[in-house]
């Protein structure tokens, strides 16, 4: 049935499903480990039942997003090599050895805390608890410095060598492949982007159990918490990527041109596109609003510098056009959009009127998702935007894959994609039903939930606040 | 057989370290997953999930060592076993999938818990099946041409790998009745031990039974094993073997709460050691040797550092956390 279809095709569809199906639960795990971090830290702190309520209340989402997050990530950690073998064969002596480290240094100590982040508090006390969440806070950032090294190293690869087996190897230091030039910043907007899908998740939450009490005082909290993190930190993200562009038209110009639209070289400063439908076949963009000048503006810092277009370079470098366009447009659109949300917190916040105003609370819900759209928008242009290269501009997808057959990968794919609707699909109406009861008054610690051996007690779905973690 | 301890050699040992951890540790977690319908609803499988509830993810991190170990130290050979065995590994991986939500899912969801309860098993059951799989395929010989697999996409699947697959669930279920037998008490307890009876005896008749088959298979398995001098050497491990299980039997047969888990740890602790004799210095039998497949020295030794200052850390802190969590599991346990 995969027959008439490539296989290597059906290769980048299956790592580009399950990768943007895995990232969703990182993003935002990320995020809410140092949310309960912090939150720990207030109670700890200041004593007040309220945090330690909205504690162990994100703590137990946070055990479900996390289980998927583990699940889905090891089926990644695998994939390099049924799918790409030649590609972990090649770079595998030099990405391979960064992923080791992420597994030493990340994922043990998250696992390894995990269990008594969740489970432990009456059995370690409090300090130390607040320690194991601090912990696995800590470690969701490693495993984020890593991989985000491994993956930088794909997109700008310096330090190596090409052995006789045609292996990239390292050539001189390690420092020089893990700090590779676009790593710095791809690791700040990543992380940043995490903090801020989890804020609005936390925002969207919260401003639904204020449009039903808005005296409900952990909604209150969490709102504020929220909001302040929109208003102060998307500024800070439109400019962590500003700076990543420049970046990327350093080290990966054609990328940054799939995502600016422009085909054509601009000798006296490149427009910026805003709208358009851009084809690659016919090498340009269709229906195109553009302001002049804007585009040398951003990217140059001036109006008239010249910018090279597309067709400077070979058309087999070229990546797809539409979709990194499209994709980029949709995160920086995003991007302002939650600047804006932040904006209008603030305003609100003067007026006295954050816990009360409607309009702001729906806006909020509606953005609630926001963040993990924008994430895997922003993904997906630096994705595709590498593409026709594994390692940019040396090893070519085409080049990469595994020996395998149509059918092998199709096959796969379709398990993946049935398994994984079936069974995160379930997950996150679990975490929604979390959601939609909302932080309780002394919310159960998970630990010490009362008896609910199915059998004796008729399970209240979510009735008690104690129906576990 | 001679051993040099050079890079190569030393991170084959890390990589088997991280895979005999995983063997071991999730290993009980699968196995009280493939017992987990024999158990009671309510009380006793309550009991059952929690007395791995705080342990398993850390317990899989092993796996994801393992793999991304040997795409590190050994990229050749992870680039040809992992197509060579695309399809057991993809099943391991769903299989996974389902057994790790299952340990939330089934308490965010009473009105489906059978169903998560049944995804638990029989994810369980997938995954230690493709485990059990894919060391066999691995023992039979993996075709390769130039850096790559050269053979078919069902090559795995022949008598002995489908031998070896079942083996593992039966081993894996014991280790994980003698978990349950040291974790937990009165009824469920009782009922550990008459699964362990019963899952230690097919487990050494599985065991008899790879064992008699594998010296047949192609790749010099019976020269290493059964040719004189070594058989004076190899002997040992058979004979070891068999003291270690009658000291388990005893220990079963006299309500011993913690010594069958550790003796079954001995036992795994043989077979490998026995798969080791087997596969050394191969990394892909029959033709790729450790050496070959070895990264470069730097790429050896930067992780070598790491290794050597982690693994004993993550020990460390791992224990620590078994300890918090020692002793009974209550039912109502942490959920």
């Amino acid at each position: 049935m995969f027959g008439g279809l490539d296989p290597i095709l059906l290769a980048r569809w299956q790592f580009a499903f399950t990768v943007s199906f895995h990232f969703i639960f990182p993003s935002f795990s990320i995020g809410l480990a140092s949310y309960l971090a912090v939150l720990e830290g207030l109670w700890l702190k200041t004593g007040k039942q309220l945090y330690i309520d909205l504690f162990r209340f994100w703590l137990k989402i946070f055990a479900v997003a996390f289980a998927m997050g583990v699940v889905s990530g090891i089926v990644m950690s695998y994939q390099f090599g049924t799918n790409w073998s030649v590609f972990s064969d090649k770079t595998g002596p030099v990405i391979g050895p960064l992923m080791a480290y992420e597994v030493l240094t990340a994922f043990f100590l998250e696992a390894g805390f995990l269990g008594v982040m969740l489970f432990g508090m009456e059995k370690v006390g409090k300090e130390l608890h607040f320690a194991a969440t601090c912990l696995v806070a800590v470690g969701t950032c490693i495993s984020a410095f890593w991989i985000l090294s491994a993956n930088s190293w794909m997109q700008t690869p310096v330090g190596y060598a090409i052995n006789t087996h045609g292996q990239f190897v390292n050539a001189g230091s390690w420092a020089t492949i893990v700090f590779n030039p676009s790593f710095p910043y791809r690791l700040v907007h990543t992380v940043i982007a995490a903090y801020l899908t989890t804020s609005l998740v936390v925002g969207a939450t919260s401003a639904w159990h204020l449009l039903r009490n808005s005296s409900d005082a952990r909604a209150r909290k969490g709102f504020s918490m929220a909001m302040w993190m929109a208003a102060l930190v998307a500024p800070v993200q439109i400019a962590a990527g500003d700076q990543q562009g420049l970046n990327t038209l350093e080290h990966q110009p054609a990328k940054v041109l799939a995502m600016e639209g422009d085909f054509d070289p601009s000798p006296h400063g490149a427009p910026l596109v805003l709208f358009g439908l851009p084809s690659n076949a016919e090498g340009r963009v269709k229906y195109k609003v553009e302001i002049p000048k804007a585009g040398s503006l951003i990217l140059k810092h001036d109006p008239n510098a010249p910018l090279p277009g597309l067709k400077d370079f070979p058309r087999e470098d070229w990546p797809t056009v539409p979709i990194v366009f499209w994709s980029f447009r949709i995160m920086v659109g995003l991007g302002f959009a939650i600047f804006g949300l932040g904006l209008w917190s603030l305003l609100a916040r003067w007026r006295r009127r954050l816990y009360d105003w409607r309009w702001l609370h729906r806006a909020a819900i509606v953005m609630g998702p926001a963040g993990f759209v924008a994430v895997i928008a922003g993904w997906v242009t630096t994705e595709a935007g590498r593409q026709p290269w594994t390692v940019y501009g040396l090893l070519r997808t085409t080049q990469s894959a595994s020996p395998l057959a149509a059918p092998a990968v199709g096959a796969s794919l379709l398990a993946f994609v049935a398994v994984y609707f079936a069974v995160f699909g379930f997950g996150v109406w679990y975490i929604l039903k979390l959601m939609a009861k909302g932080p309780q008054p002394h919310e159960s610690d998970p630990a010490d939930a009362p008896i609910r051996t199915a059998g004796i007690v008729p399970g209240p779905a979510q009735g008690a606040p104690g129906s576990g973690a | 057989m001679s051993i040099s301890f050079d890079l190569a050699t030393i991170w084959a040992f890390v990589i088997a370290f991280a895979v005999f951890a995983y063997v071991v540790l999730d290993g009980f977690d699968l196995g009280i997953g493939i017992l987990f319908p024999t158990f009671g609803v309510g009380r006793e499988r309550d009991q059952a999930m929690n007395a791995i509830a705080p342990v398993w993810d850390g317990n899989e991190t092993w796996l994801v060592l393992g793999g991304g170990g040997l795409m590190a130290a050994f990229p050749l050979a992870y680039a040809i076993v992992l197509p060579a065995l695309y399809p057991p590994i993809i099943a391991m991986l769903l299989g996974l999938v389902f057994r790790g939500v299952a340990f939330e899912f089934r308490w965010r969801d009473p009105r489906h818990r059978p169903f998560w309860d049944f995804a638990f098993t029989a994810g369980s059951i997938t995954a230690a099946l493709a485990q059990g799989i894919t060391l066999g395929a691995l023992l039979q010989g993996i075709k390769v041409a130039g850096r790559a697999y050269a053979g078919g996409w069902l090559d795995w699947l022949t008598p002995f790998s489908v031998l070896t697959g079942v083996s593992v669930v039966v081993g894996y279920a014991l280790l994980g009745a003698c978990w349950l037998i040291a974790k937990t008490d009165g009824a469920t307890q009782g009922h550990a031990y008459r699964l362990a009876r019963i899952c230690g005896v097919a487990s050494a008749i599985a065991v008899m039974a790879v064992s008699a088959a594998t010296p047949f298979l192609q790749g010099g398995y019976y020269h290493r094993w059964l040719t004189f001098p070594s058989v004076l050497f190899a002997a040992q491990v058979p004979l070891l073997l068999g003291i270690l299980s009658a000291a388990f039997w005893w220990a079963l047969l006299r309500k011993k709460e913690g010594l069958p888990f550790v003796l079954t740890l001995g036992l795994y602790f043989l077979c490998f050691a026995g798969l080791g004799v087997s596969m050394y210095p191969h990394v892909v039998p029959p033709s790729v040797t450790i050496w070959e497949a070895a990264a470069p020295e730097n790429a050896q030794v930067f992780m070598l550092i790491g290794a050597g200052i982690m693994i004993p850390l993550i020990l460390a802190y791992t224990g620590w956390s078994y300890w918090v969590f020692r002793g009974k599991t209550g039912h109502a346990g942490y959920h």
